[in-house]
């Protein structure tokens, strides 16, 4: 149960075809699952104290409209389930589902820009995995198959990738090469070491020494402190949760992540859909050289609660490594990118003033094919944008700026969750950046991206 | 500095402005916005008989006349420049701003015209970039510009597509 079995196309009696098929039979179980919980939750502590209130033998009423939710909540599920078939037909993935409102999904095959497997605990326990298809395209509908066989999910996401990228229906997954695999006696001191996490620690400390000095105000800042620990304990879990047992590898169309914990998560990141990567180093990591790489990938903002769920993919390129190992990753990812500065990268001296915080760190300069733009005093972060990658480039200046003579150089791309930014350059300079970068860009879409390059041996941890 | 900068990134003189009835949209937006307060403080002023009352039209004169300054050299700052693979659009007074938009990247363009735009015949040009950062608009331009604009743009924005 640890891991899904590799994906092999003969061993599954699975026909993909032509025919219309069902979900499997237990999907409604896992479905109903969190529902279940749910009403539990809401149930058992009213229903103990009603009984508390009146002690006259019988069932209390609300059992009954509790009942009556799971019954009415789990007949729903299977007539969902019933209602629901799905089939590869016509250079389409169909989904039909609904009772009331019938509702017809179809996802050209070639539009088809991830497929990732993805098996919550619940799924886990019976054998079961979702098939989850992200789509290109604005406005375009993810699929979600939910719930396949453990042993079916990997046939029908290798049966997809082979007819998104037009090849034989039989071919299987493409051999991933594995890349790093991040040790889980590594990932929790990280993860501990994260600022979010020492800060309300050394707090905490610091209100029990105040505490023998100070005992009023000293209780209070305690209190405030163990409140912000038990929140940030909660993140360093879920974190921990979320990319346990992390491992990375490269396939041709894309990077492979296989995370998780309690809930098993396979996924792709086409490299393609990469906008930008970024290099982040927290304090406390400089001083054991760790960092972490995290990606932006184009993706467009959907309201439907499922969709949203299905945004919340591949964030993390990796979430602890030795600087030497996440470097070279990036250049797995982004072949050439060199995140040191060059000497001449930072700002003029006179924006110490009026960035006092981040001017130590702070910097932006571009190559031939990237650009690339530092900040931040805690946590230092270097944000990578191909140049092929930028959307628009726009150059800023307020007041305090002009008074400054300095602007900013903002490089807008399709992800959403940063823009480069380059702050605090002089006005020269930053006229400058904004006619090269959008020079070079517009030369960059002309050629095409160059493949990755043939993998070099990985670096011992340092 | 704005325009000596979008001088420098497009070279001088290219940059062109929007037509002079946006700036009687605008005159006409802040009369409609000002000029009612202005009655209602001058009422104010006659009916409370408090000697400090009477300072509150001057006081909404002067704000008004701040704004209609303030308006001016906005609508001053707006421009535009087509060159052969970039849209650049430069606003802003106190915030400047100078977007350069390559043609290739346009998703699609938007053309809206409110009731005031309408009154004047102008039109409000938008181009979406796949980022939603991008804010490349265009206001106050005049209806025919804006439409032979929108679909010089669609031109060229077809022939230098490129993907995300």
């Amino acid at each position: 149960m640890s891991a899904m079995p590799p994906p092999t196309a003969t061993a599954s009696p699975l026909e993909v075809g032509e025919s219309w098929r069902r979900l499997h039979p237990l999907s409604p179980i896992v479905r109903f699952g969190r529902v279940l919980i749910g009403v539990i939750v809401v149930a058992v502590p009213s229903i103990a104290e009603q009984q508390g209130l009146h002690r006259d033998g019988g069932l209390p009423i609300s059992v009954f409209v509790y009942v009556g939710l799971l019954v009415l909540g789990g007949l729903g599920g299977v007539i969902s389930w019933l209602v629901t078939r799905w089939r590869i037909a016509g250079g389409n993935l169909q989904i039909e589902t609904g009772f009331i409102r019938r509702q017809s999904l179809r996802i050209p095959l070639a539009r088809i820009q991830a497929v990732d497997v993805i098996a919550p605990l619940s799924a886990r326990f019976l054998g079961l995995a979702e098939v989850r298809v992200v789509s290109a395209g604005r406005g375009a509908e993810h699929g979600r198959l939910a719930y396949l066989t453990a042993a079916q999910a990997p046939v029908v996401r290798a049966r997809l990738l082979a007819l998104a990228h037009g090849l034989e229906v039989g071919t299987p997954e493409p051999a991933a090469l594995p890349l790093l695999h991040v040790q889980n006696g590594l990932l929790l001191p990280a993860l501990l070491m994260r600022s979010q996490v020492l800060a309300p620690v050394l707090i905490a400390i610091a209100g029990i020494a105040a505490i023998a000095a100070a005992p009023v105000v000293g209780a209070g800042a305690l209190g405030s402190a163990i409140t912000v620990l038990v929140v940030s304990g909660l993140g360093v879990a879920r974190a921990f949760n979320e990319d346990f047992d992390f491992a990375i590898s490269e396939a041709g169309d894309g990077v492979r992540l296989d995370r998780g914990l309690l809930q098993r998560r396979h996924e792709t990141i086409p490299y393609g859909r990469i906008q930008a990567v970024r290099v982040v180093e927290p304090l406390f990591w400089r001083a054991f050289g760790w960092a972490r790489l995290e990606v932006d990938v184009a993706r467009q903002s959907v309201s439907r609660e499922a969709d949203r769920d299905a945004q919340q993919v591949a964030r993390t390129l990796i979430p602890v490594a030795s600087r030497e190992q996440a470097l070279w990753l990036l250049a797995r990812v982004m072949p050439d990118a060199h995140p040191n500065p060059p000497p001449d990268a930072g700002p003029p001296s006179r924006a110490r003033l009026k960035a006092p915080l981040s001017f130590h760190f702070l910097a932006a300069w571009f190559g031939q094919r990237y650009v690339y733009a530092r900040t931040g005093r805690v946590q230092r972060s270097t944000i990578i944008v191909p140049l092929v990658k930028v959307q628009s480039v726009r150059l800023k200046s307020g007041p305090l700026q002009r008074a400054f003579q300095v602007a900013t150089v903002d490089v807008d791309t399709a992800g959403r969750r940063w823009q480069a930014s380059a702050r605090c350059r002089d006005e020269q300079e930053a006229v400058e950046m904004v006619r090269h970068i959008s020079e070079r860009a517009r030369l960059s879409r002309r050629v095409p991206p160059p493949l990755p390059a043939t993998p070099a041996p990985v670096p011992a941890a340092g | 500095m704005t325009a000596v900068v979008t001088g420098q990134i497009i070279g001088a003189g290219e940059l062109k402005r929007l037509s002079p009835r946006f700036w009687l949209a605008r005159q006409t937006q802040l009369a409609l916005l000002w000029g009612p307060v202005f009655i209602a403080a001058l009422v104010v002023a006659l009916i409370v008989n408090v000697s400090s009352a009477d300072l509150l039209p001057v006081v909404v004169a002067l704000i008004a006349c701040v704004a209609w300054f303030v308006e001016r050299g906005r609508y001053r700052a707006w421009g535009y420049a087509e060159r052969e693979d970039d849209l650049i659009v430069t606003r802003g007074l106190m915030f400047r701003r100078v977007s350069v938009v390559p043609y290739g990247r346009m998703q699609f363009i938007d053309v809206t015209a409110g009731p005031i735009d309408r009154a004047f015949s102008l039109a409000t040009v938008q181009l979406h970039t796949a980022a939603a950062a991008t804010d490349a608009r265009i206001p106050g331009l005049d209806r025919v510009d804006a439409d032979a604009l929108r679909d010089r743009l669609a031109l060229v924005g077809e022939a230098k597509a490129t993907g995300l």
